[in-house]
């Protein structure tokens, strides 16, 4: 009863001053809207990072050749060519919670069609390949097994080698030369699009491992292996399993370095994930002191208001208004403006946003968090500093107020 | 009934290291249904017994009761409903709310009571007709004049039918005509029972209530009937 009433003369005193009250919750409405934003932002960082590793596959291992370390400089990763098609057979056979392994070799090569020609990285893999790098076949099929085996030559390519060699024909069937070998093209990727860095994913053309180790780059190891784990929490142990029959098959004496090294994607991927965490976190808490400055704000002219209004609340005092029913008109007058600038804060964080991810061209994520957190908080800051001018005007001694002008 | 029962009531100020007092040692008994004219020179203490009475503030040394109820030693909560439910004020200066209508202001102590809306109103319009001005209900304070305003404070300190009527120099602002009215609705509330302390430093005004009674230092020094006396109390 008596807070209905409260409640209507707070709402009448901030229509009384209208202009005071705009500005009042300006600060609060920009601090909405900027954690609202900023936050969005960091999101979009975060998504962006998150997908492009997760595109790599997840519970995903990869092995590569380790650096040379025989006196002297030290070679690049994969400098040395102990890894082979053997070890990754091998890794299949005998380590368990494995779904796929995937071997694969690489090197750029002019592809010709015709009179048409096209640079592009020439990929030698297994039929495993297709499902651990979740591709899709949209003409034509993939090579098999026996393809493998017999090392035919036969290729499967992408969407963009097929539209710059081939503009509008089909190619399943046709002929190219890779290196001055002709090749049967058996398939047809589905377009995948762009890779978060930027990289167009369907410049590819794929050939069986065999075929581009022997024929194509007349070599005997790989240049790295993918290994599909089945669950992310068997990954380390699979990991290290993995090392030590790697150190077994390659002879390493305990105490040497391997030659190889295995990274494990889900770590990079949780390292990049909270480090994106923490920039999100960074953008908020910077948007977050705006909001704290706003409610500064609102102290500021709750303080001069309680001022103003001495006279008033000593006549209320006198006709029999308690401390709290004070203390609440005004803390109710602080919330309103903080509640009403979070909302107004929420529609212009959002559209800011949207505004970024339109006209920045950048990813932005509105999260759900983000708009509770930043609401509640304005809300927090607005009853934490409507407190003190309220207790102000609640301590009021009535004789002092009805005699202030 | 004695309404108010003061005895041996002081109030002490501390000036540095003096002791001031503002009353020293007051006893006073009011009766339901009298009009007290209080008077003094300013400096008597008149305004801090006025204080006292209306539960604005308490005695340092003394007992106060109210309708029988030891006030003295109760908290600001407690003082404020008492203000609510037992005391109306009127000030020289009105002091109305001036964003809120002549209703609004006349129902704001039982907005503080927690009565509902609707018994509000019609207590604050019953005690707008009592000073004859329900036909300005919805007017603003800024639209009334001097006289009508002072009505409006007088219908808001009887709205909630409080066992004693406060009023500090009613008429202080206010011309003669005016001064007229006011007194006459303060003569006819006391024909209807209610218990009224004026505080006044005019002799005519005062000669309207029954019972003079004269602070002087911080005490009373004088307390007369109106009808047994001719005498005109000089308060300087």
């Amino acid at each position: 009863m008596l807070f209905t009433e409260l409640l209507k003369m707070a709402g009448l005193s901030l229509v009384a001053n209208k202009m005071r009250t705009l500005l009042t919750m300006l600060g609060i409405i920009i601090g909405v809207a900027a954690v609202i934003a900023m936050v969005s932002v960091g999101m979009g960082v975060k998504k962006n990072v998150v997908d492009s590793i997760s595109r790599l596959g997840s519970n995903m291992l990869v092995i590569m050749s380790g650096s040379s370390n025989r006196g002297g400089p030290r070679g690049a990763a994969g400098s040395v060519t102990t890894l082979t098609y053997a070890d990754a057979e091998a890794i299949k056979d005998k380590i368990k919670n494995i779904d796929y392994v995937s071997p694969s070799v690489q090197g750029s090569y002019q592809v010709v069609y015709g009179h048409e020609n096209w640079n592009t990285t020439v990929t030698g893999v297994i039929p495993e390949y297709v499902s651990i790098q979740s591709l899709e076949i949209s003409s034509g099929l993939f090579f098999s097994e026996h393809d493998v085996d017999v090392r035919n030559r036969v290729a499967v390519i992408g969407a963009t080698v097929a539209s710059n060699l081939f503009d509008s024909v089909n190619p399943v069937g046709k002929k190219i030369r890779i290196g001055n070998a002709p090749y049967t093209i058996i398939g047809v990727l589905k377009s995948k699009g762009q890779s978060a860095g930027g990289q167009d994913q369907d410049d590819v053309v794929l050939i069986p491992l065999t075929t581009a180790q022997e024929r194509l780059l007349g070599i005997t190891y790989v240049r790295s292996i993918n290994v599909q784990v089945t669950e992310a929490d068997k990954m380390n142990e699979v990991q290290s399993n993995i090392e030590k029959l790697l150190r077994q098959r390659h002879r390493i004496r305990t105490g040497a370095e391997d030659d190889f090294n295995v990274r494990n994607l889900t770590s990079i991927m949780e390292t990049m994930s909270s480090t994106t965490t923490m920039i999100t976190l960074l953008l908020g808490s910077i948007a977050g002191i705006s909001l704290v400055v706003g409610g500064i704000g609102i102290m500021n002219i709750m303080m001069v208001s309680v001022t103003e209004r001495t006279r008033e609340i000593g006549i209320r005092k006198a006709i029999g208004a308690t401390y709290n029913s004070i203390m609440l008109q005004f803390l109710i007058e602080s919330t309103m403006i903080s509640i009403i600038g979070g909302l107004i804060g929420i529609v212009i964080g959002i559209g800011a946003a949207q505004a970024i991810s339109k006209f920045g061209n950048f990813t932005t994520v509105i999260s759900g968090l983000s708009i509770a957190a930043s609401f509640g908080f304005s809300l927090f800051v607005g009853i934490f500093f409507g407190m003190l001018p309220a207790r102000k005007a609640a301590k009021l001694d009535p004789i002092d107020a009805l005699r202030y002008e | 009934m004695n309404v108010v029962t003061i005895t041996g009531v002081k109030k002490l100020y501390k000036m540095g290291s003096e002791t001031v007092a503002a009353l020293n040692g007051v006893d006073l008994t009011i009766d339901s249904g009298e009009f007290v004219a209080l008077m003094g020179p300013s400096g008597s203490g008149k305004s801090t017994l006025m204080n006292i009475l209306g539960c604005l503030d308490r005695p340092s040394v003394g007992s106060y009761k109210l309708l029988g109820q030891e006030v003295s030693n109760l908290g600001d909560d407690d003082l404020a409903r008492i203000r609510n439910k037992t005391i109306g004020f009127v000030f020289q200066n009105f002091n109305l709310l001036p964003k809120l209508t002549s209703l609004e202001n006349v129902a704001l102590p039982a907005v503080y009571a927690g009565i509902n809306s609707k018994k509000r109103l019609e207590m604050a319009m019953e005690a707008l007709k009592m000073v004859s001005l329900d036909d300005r209900a919805e007017h603003l304070p800024s639209e009334l004049s001097g006289g009508q305003r002072q009505r409006v404070a007088i219908a808001r300190a009887i709205a909630m039918k409080p066992a004693i009527l406060m009023a500090d120099e009613p008429t202080g602002n206010l011309d003669t005509k005016s001064t007229g009215e006011i007194m006459q609705i303060f003569r006819d509330l006391h024909a209807k029972g209610s218990t009224i302390i004026l505080v006044t430093h005019e002799p005519d005004i005062a000669r309207a209530a029954d019972r003079q009674i004269l602070v002087k230092d911080g005490q009373i020094t004088k307390d007369l009937l109106t009808a047994h006396t001719d005498e005109i109390i000089d308060i300087v």
